[in-house]
């Protein structure tokens, strides 16, 4: 027997997943073992609702098995627990399998409150927690017109937003006289009523239902309390949700008065080896029924197991979300319950704006919160409340609108203690400590610390806290590319553009110093090339390109070149085919199909490259510019034209889309795909530009990459026509070359873009900055300029010249040696050339003269 | 010294390299020019850290005074009048001397 600890978890929802990140880490030697009664591994339930706007289960979970393979982490799906033996330490599952503990951790949840309601347990009547039961919801409702929630909290608002998702006339009928009567008061209540029934969804609020009877214009009729009726096909119910605390009921665990395993500071039950974290603990007669406190719960015990004394101490309930498209946060004492408590309250009924909040009698700081319609205040004032900073001189300047420059946060007032993203609990000395480390700037911040990248609700706060911290230390923020130009690159963009600089000698003689360097001359040229679009080997460009650009192919580890043709949308004709095999054959190169959907040739020499790619443009090939940092490929799936499932032509498009920004310079490659259903086999979801079909036209996803940090591509923009689609795109692609920094791709740059994707949105659909007939133009000039630069170049004898390998003499480098390998070369190793050249030095010798010849036709 | 003819100054590429074959050596012939003032500079066209011939098809550029060229591979930096790379002091690359007379590019032989 090892004696290693043996921790087994109880459930494997949000709270029970990120204890086992926490025990990995505080225990890496424990053997975990995770039970969970679901079919499925933890998936993200806050964003649920999201199933319905498309988001598959896959894109919900929070964990992989092959992520809990690569922890070492043992786990059973579908395996409820049905006995606990506190005696001989081991839990048993319904198939009666046993499992041995140490430390038992209980992570069993909540399960929906249905009211006992006659009629509740009929088909068509349903809860919301779990992905079945959203699949559950999907069926029902694809049978249904009309859907009700039963309670107006903010998960039955959640819910109505499902139902109105999948397209139902939607109605809440909350018991209260006001919707979220936990988080907000009554004003904010009535305001958000206003707003929502203004989309769509019908708010009746009051409402005691006594009975769900059979009906005939719809399935259901709910008779209530005051005697009015309502219609409807399906009902949601959403009227809170209870521990799940059967298992500490039956194996006898103290439990509350009205449910909830009771547990210490610890998280410790009245069995101190068995802990309860999430909804099913009850904290100081508290559930809480929020996310944050149940990571802190899980924190808590992974390190009590571990030895360490961090205490639960009760948790924020503040809130910040968006329900059915509206702001709404909730900050500590909402209600104004604290004595002597005074309120300020805002609201613009025009623009269904309420914003209040609560002081202490001595007006010196702030209690609590209320904000419909519009949260920007909301990061601040948390801060005021949860560190006890003092209020400004007038707290109402907090909420009322300033034509600009709001009082914001004093970022120095804030204690280093300060909780900044509470989803992944970093603090303002975590930052601090991270920027100690080195990193020194938001985007590096950000990776080590995690902070922002949970909700992402607390970025503007981050990026103060950040740039405070470096002004106190007297960091410049500096930009400069490198230390020939003090400028960035977005910098160097303006310049070019507005004093019409043509060339690098021109840029550096103006605004720049030394000689430059492999870091600005690429990005000069970069830049010269996506405003200008000259031809890139033009004499006083030239020397400015990284190798790949200067031989418009892709350098290997020999020193020889890689080939890649342009097959736009991956569609190539067996004619070319057998010329790409030809020229293959011809030159002996190795051959690999890309990710791109095209056709890479190995091992071609810098002499070669002309000869193949005179042989390649006479066949109608066109320069692929994979050595580019420009657009690569527009990846496709069959679409319409094909497949069974297709909903309109994405090869088409993506040909087309690929024929518009071919050739377009731009900070880092660009990458697209095209797919013609939403089954998505083109991947658009992992490039920055993605189009995915839809029945009535193209959704736009942007900003995603694959790679060494993947980042799934974010919605953009739905059911666009094809017209509208391309405009987006330029748009979208002219800023990026404005704006990102060297070698950023268009993920990095969006999250470093202040207010993220719906500033981009902002910017690319609404025009908010005015610049969208200009970034249509700039495109339109590049599309009008295109040249394919290995037809340009076979037709100079000037650029010809400079693909020898020697200026005075035709031989080749000798150190280039190929060996064969599945019947392919593939470049020799260090001991395979020494043999070779032991081998054939006589043999080179003595052919030397022949070889000379042949090759001196070559190039020139 | 003994100066040994390599090819014609028209085989240069301004603020670029190329490579001549000297004897049964490659070498890395670069021209730079400082406003108008041009300066020929040579080194080995090989790689020691990326272990290939592939100098010559690097970007050239300065640090600080020093003159250099970048590795097309790898990156490093070689000093165009020492051969010793400023990543590494204890790699560099031969050095030669060179010079243009009557539109020929010369070797110190």
């Amino acid at each position: 027997m090892s004696n290693k600890m043996k921790i087994v978890i109880v459930g494997n929802g949000m709270v029970g997943h990120h204890f086992v990140e926490q025990i990995c880490q505080t225990m890496p030697d424990a053997v975990v073992t995770v039970l969970s009664g679901e079919p499925r591994l933890a998936y993200d339930r806050v964003h649920l609702s999201e199933y319905f706007s498309g988001k598959t289960a896959e894109e919900l979970a929070l964990t992989t098995p092959e992520n809990y393979e690569s922890l070492g982490v043992n786990f059973f799906t579908d395996a409820k627990v049905t006995h606990i033996d506190r005696a001989l330490k081991t839990v048993t599952t319904a198939s009666d399998e046993s499992f041995q503990y140490d430390k038992l951790i209980l992570a069993t949840g909540s399960y929906p409150f249905v009211p006992p309601i006659p009629g509740s347990d009929q088909e068509h009547c349903l809860v919301y927690r779990t992905i079945e039961d959203l699949e559950a919801i999907q069926n029902s409702a694809n049978q249904s017109k009309v859907g009700v929630v039963v309670g107006g909290g903010l998960l039955g608002l959640e819910a109505a937003n499902a139902l109105k998702e999948a397209g139902l006339e939607t109605h809440v009928v909350e018991f209260a006289p006001q919707l979220m009567g936990v988080q907000l008061d009554a004003g904010g209540g009535a305001q958000l009523k206003q707003k929502i029934e203004e989309l769509g969804v019908n708010v009746h609020t009051s409402k005691a239902t006594e009975v769900i009877a059979a009906s005939e214009a719809t399935r259901f009729e709910l008779r209530f309390k005051d005697g009015s009726t309502l219609g409807t096909d399906m009902v949601l119910f959403s009227a809170g949700i209870r521990p799940q605390d059967a298992l500490a009921r039956e194996f006898d665990l103290e439990l509350g008065e009205r449910g909830g395993i009771v547990i210490n500071n610890y998280c410790q039950t009245s069995d101190a080896d068995i802990y309860a974290i999430g909804e099913c603990a009850l904290w100081n007669k508290m559930i809480f029924g929020l996310v944050a406190p149940g990571y802190q719960m899980a924190r808590v015990a992974a390190s009590h197991i571990a030895g360490s004394d961090l205490a639960f101490t009760g948790a924020d309930m503040s809130t910040k979300l968006k329900l059915l498209g509206v702001d709404v946060g909730s900050i500590g004492d909402a209600h104004a319950r604290t004595p002597g408590a005074l309120t300020y309250v805002f609201q613009n009924q025009a623009k269904q704006v309420y914003k209040k909040i609560v002081v202490d009698a001595e007006q010196k700081h702030l209690l609590g919160a209320v904000l419909v319609g519009d949260c920007n205040e909301y990061d601040t004032l948390l801060q005021y409340a949860l560190n006890g900073i003092e209020l400004p001189e007038l707290p109402e300047s907090l909420i009322l609108p300033v034509a600009e420059g709001a009082p914001g946060l004093p970022a120095g007032s804030l204690p280093d203690t300060a909780t900044v993203c509470s989803c992944h609990n970093v603090a303002k000395s975590d930052i601090i400590e991270a920027m100690d480390a080195g990193a020194c700037d938001l985007g590096s911040v950000k990776s080590c610390t995690k902070a922002s990248t949970g909700c992402g609700g607390c970025a503007a706060l981050l990026k103060t806290v950040v740039e405070t911290e470096l002004e106190n230390r007297g960091v410049e923020v500096k930009k400069d590319i490198c230390e020939h130009f003090a400028y960035s690159r977005q910098e160097l963009y303006h310049i070019i553009r507005v004093e019409q600089i043509k060339t690098f000698e021109e840029l550096l003689d103006k605004h720049g110093k030394g000689l430059g360097c492999d870091i600005c001359k690429p990005t000069a040229a970069s830049i010269l090339a996506s405003t200008w679009n000259d031809y890139i080997l033009e004499k006083p460009h030239v020397g400015l390109q990284d190798t790949n650009d200067r031989y418009l192919a892709n350098m290997q580890k020999d020193g020889t070149y890689s080939v890649v043709p342009r097959i736009a949308g991956g569609e190539v004709t067996p004619d070319k085919l057998i010329v790409l095999g030809e020229v293959a054959k011809e030159y002996d190169l190795y051959c690999k199909i890309t990710g791109g959907q095209r056709i890479d040739l190995f091992g071609a020499r810098l002499e070669q490259l002309p000869e193949i790619w005179r042989k390649l443009v006479d066949a109608g090939f066109e320069t692929g510019h994979a050595y580019g940092k420009s657009l690569r490929t527009v990846k496709s799936c069959v679409g319409s034209t094909w497949c069974r499932y297709g909903v309109q032509d994405s090869v088409g498009t993506a040909i087309d889309i690929e024929g518009r920004y071919k050739g377009l310079r731009s900070p880092h490659k660009i990458k697209m795909a095209v797919s013609g259903c939403t089954r998505e086999c083109a991947e658009a979801q992992s490039k920055d530009v993605g189009v995915i079909a839809t029945e009535n036209g193209w959704n736009l996803y942007v900003c995603g990459n694959g790679g060494m940090k993947p980042r799934h591509a974010d919605l953009f923009a739905t059911d666009l026509d094809t017209e509208t689609l391309i405009k987006y795109i330029d748009r979208l692609l002219m800023f990026y070359v404005k704006t990102a920094d060297r070698l950023q791709r268009t993920s990095v740059w969006m999250e470093n873009l202040e207010g993220g994707l719906e500033y981009l949105q902002q910017v690319i659909i609404e025009d908010s900055l005015g610049i969208c007939d200009e970034l249509e133009q700039q495109m339109s000039h590049i599309v009008g300029t295109y040249q394919c630069e290995w037809k340009t170049t076979i037709e100079s004898p000037e650029a010809l010249k400079r693909f020898r390998q020697f200026v005075n003499s035709p031989d080749q480098d000798e150190n280039v040696v190929f060996v064969q390998e599945r019947t392919q070369i593939r470049p020799a190793t260090e001991t395979e050339k020494q043999e070779y050249w032991q081998a054939n030095k006589i043999q080179i010798e003595t052919i030397d003269t022949d070889v000379v010849e042949t090759e001196a036709l070559g190039v020139e | 010294m003994n100066w040994q003819t390599l090819c014609k100054s028209s085989d240069l590429i301004d603020n670029a390299g190329v490579c001549a074959k000297f004897n049964e050596e490659q070498v890395a012939l670069f021209s730079l020019f400082e406003g108008e003032q041009q300066t020929l500079f040579a080194l080995g066209n090989w790689d020691p850290i990326g272990k290939a011939n592939v100098l010559s098809r690097g970007v050239l550029g300065s640090i600080g005074e020093e003159f250099v060229v970048a590795s097309p591979l790898y990156k490093q930096h070689f000093s165009l009048l020492t051969g010793k790379c400023l990543e590494d002091e204890n790699v560099s690359v031969p050095v030669y001397q060179v010079r243009i007379q009557n539109d020929l590019v010369e070797i110190a032989a």
